[in-house]
């Protein structure tokens, strides 16, 4: 299969990328500067990502639609406020996860924002769930672009009027430049910031404004470090099929409501892990020293025993460290638990944390 | 100090009497990204020629060390491993890793000299 281009690809190239293949897409992995100048950079002034790879459904309805969708998303949805979103998943019924996700209620109905890797295969989910009701649309004329960090803000008001009147987690409709922009105030980095959803034709205009007003370019390379010190799942590594929102310590995304009421798919097994509790949780940690531990690096307690496994692991620039997350047995999931990394052979003493590694700095209420 | 020598899995090394420095070359840095992490062969130990002497890592991943030649390790540099972005600064000078007594210094014959690892790196990268 041929591989897949954004409409910022040139734009990359401009600018020194190095490209990897992600979920089918040509996508930078980082610019000259490199990943930790990078992820610096964000946190402190502003950067710009190119998620245009992410799936962007548009699912057109009224009242009927918001019933239906509370079948399977667990969310209250129908008190949801419209231009407001919600961090959800879609789950099978044995609560496993497909896709982790962001929903806003948008005038016209539910605007959904999808991992690249399961877009097409949530399409085909959720089209069978729907059935031929309502309009369904995975919109490949748009990109999306996220612009985050503390100068986010000053930076995208400056290009569109009125984006810092937005509170964190929500969203709505601009014009800019004859054409009507979706801004949302959120991200994945632990910053301030916005995701702006915009016609392919004008995004490449756009990213260059934003770099002549002092945002730059940042791959996918930092946006992993950043989420990883932000305690954000990523699809594929914390999250799978074979993986529940309880275990994934995702309690605090479901809506308190339907976690009495159920009624949604995967409902009965959420229920059930609420009283009993999971087996495994995910939790933060961090090696002592500098060690690395990777991805599918196994955990042990002290008497020899696997007692869970990295999902994520990298060094945290802004922690200056390393850090990871990773599964461990529910009595091995308090904070401050001692715990051993097998790395290359050997065991390596680390420790059970608190999420996040790095402080949030969300706009939470501005109005 | 002999010439410096080149090796295939991207290591520099020159010879002092009987003690060879070997390091990481400034291209292998360029493709590694930013070093994070550093692990260096114990004092005392001996490595053989093209086996495994330590490790790096980057953000984005671990990559073994070689060395391109046999002996005892002599001496390594703390100071990478204390600060591993030296790597990514120095790393054909101050950002060296250990230091070997070689047994047999023929083995230098089958490395490259700058010239011809230019132009390897240059193809291997391509």
């Amino acid at each position: 299969m041929e591989i897949k281009k954004t409409s910022l690809n040139k734009l990359h190239q401009t600018n020194n990328a190095k490209f990897v293949e992600f979920a089918g897409y040509e996508m930078p992995i980082q610019y000259s500067k490199g990943i930790i100048e990078e992820h610096k950079f964000t946190r402190s002034h502003s950067g710009i990502f190119d998620v245009s790879h992410m799936g962007q459904l548009f699912i057109y309805g009224d009242e009927s639609l918001t019933e239906k969708l509370e079948k399977i998303f667990p969310l209250d949805l129908k008190n949801l406020k419209q231009n407001c979103s919600k961090y959800s998943f879609l789950m099978n019924e044995d609560a496993g996860i497909y896709d982790d996700l962001i929903i806003t209620k948008i005038e016209e109905g539910y605007l959904i924002i999808l991992n690249a890797a399961c877009k097409d295969k949530d399409f085909e989910i959720l089209s069978n769930l729907l059935g031929s009701k309502f309009k369904m649309n995975l919109d490949n004329n748009r990109s999306l672009i996220a612009i985050q960090g503390p100068k986010s803000v000053e930076i995208l008001k400056s290009i569109i009027n009125g984006v810092d009147q937005l509170n964190f987690m929500t969203g709505n409709w601009f014009d800019s430049d004859n054409q009507k922009l979706f801004v949302t105030r959120s991200g994945y980095t632990g910053e301030d910031g916005f995701e702006i959803s915009i016609s392919n034709d004008k995004a490449e205009k756009f990213v260059e404004n934003l770099i002549k007003k002092g945002a730059q370019l940042i791959g996918l390379g930092a946006r992993d470090t950043l989420r990883l010190e932000a305690g954000l799942c990523l699809y594929g590594h914390e999250l799978d099929i074979n993986k529940t929102p309880i275990e994934a310590n995702l309690r605090w995304a479901i809506s308190k409501s339907r976690l009495s009421n159920g009624g949604f798919i995967g409902s009965k097994k959420i229920m059930n892990q609420m009283q009993g509790g999971a087996s495994q949780i995910r939790v933060g940690i961090k090696p002592e020293g500098r060690l690395i531990a990777r991805e599918k690096t196994k955990i042990f307690d002290d008497k020899d025993t696997q007692i869970g496994e990295i999902t994520s692991g990298t060094f945290g620039p802004s922690v200056n460290g390393p850090i990871a997350m990773g599964y461990v047995n529910k009595e091995f999931s308090k904070v401050d638990t001692k715990i051993l990394l097998e790395v290359r052979g050997k065991k390596h003493p680390a420790n059970v944390c608190a999420l996040p590694f790095y402080k949030k700095n969300y706009v939470k209420g501005i109005n | 100090m002999s010439e410096v020598k080149f090796s295939k899995e991207h290591e520099w090394i020159t010879l002092e009497g009987d003690v060879a420095t070997i390091g990481i070359t400034k291209h292998a840095t360029e493709m590694l990204g930013d070093i994070v992490f550093a692990e260096l062969p114990e004092k005392g130990s001996n490595v053989e020629k093209d086996g495994t002497a330590g490790v790096v890592e980057s953000t984005k991943a671990a990559s073994d060390v070689y060395t391109p030649v046999s002996g005892e390790v002599v001496d390594t540099n703390q100071a990478i491993v204390d600060d591993p972005s030296k790597i990514n600064e120095d790393p054909e000078g101050s950002a060296w890793f250990f230091k070997l007594k070689m047994k047999d210094q023929s083995e230098m014959d089958s490395l490259m000299n700058k010239e011809e690892y230019d132009k390897f790196a240059k193809e291997s990268s391509s």
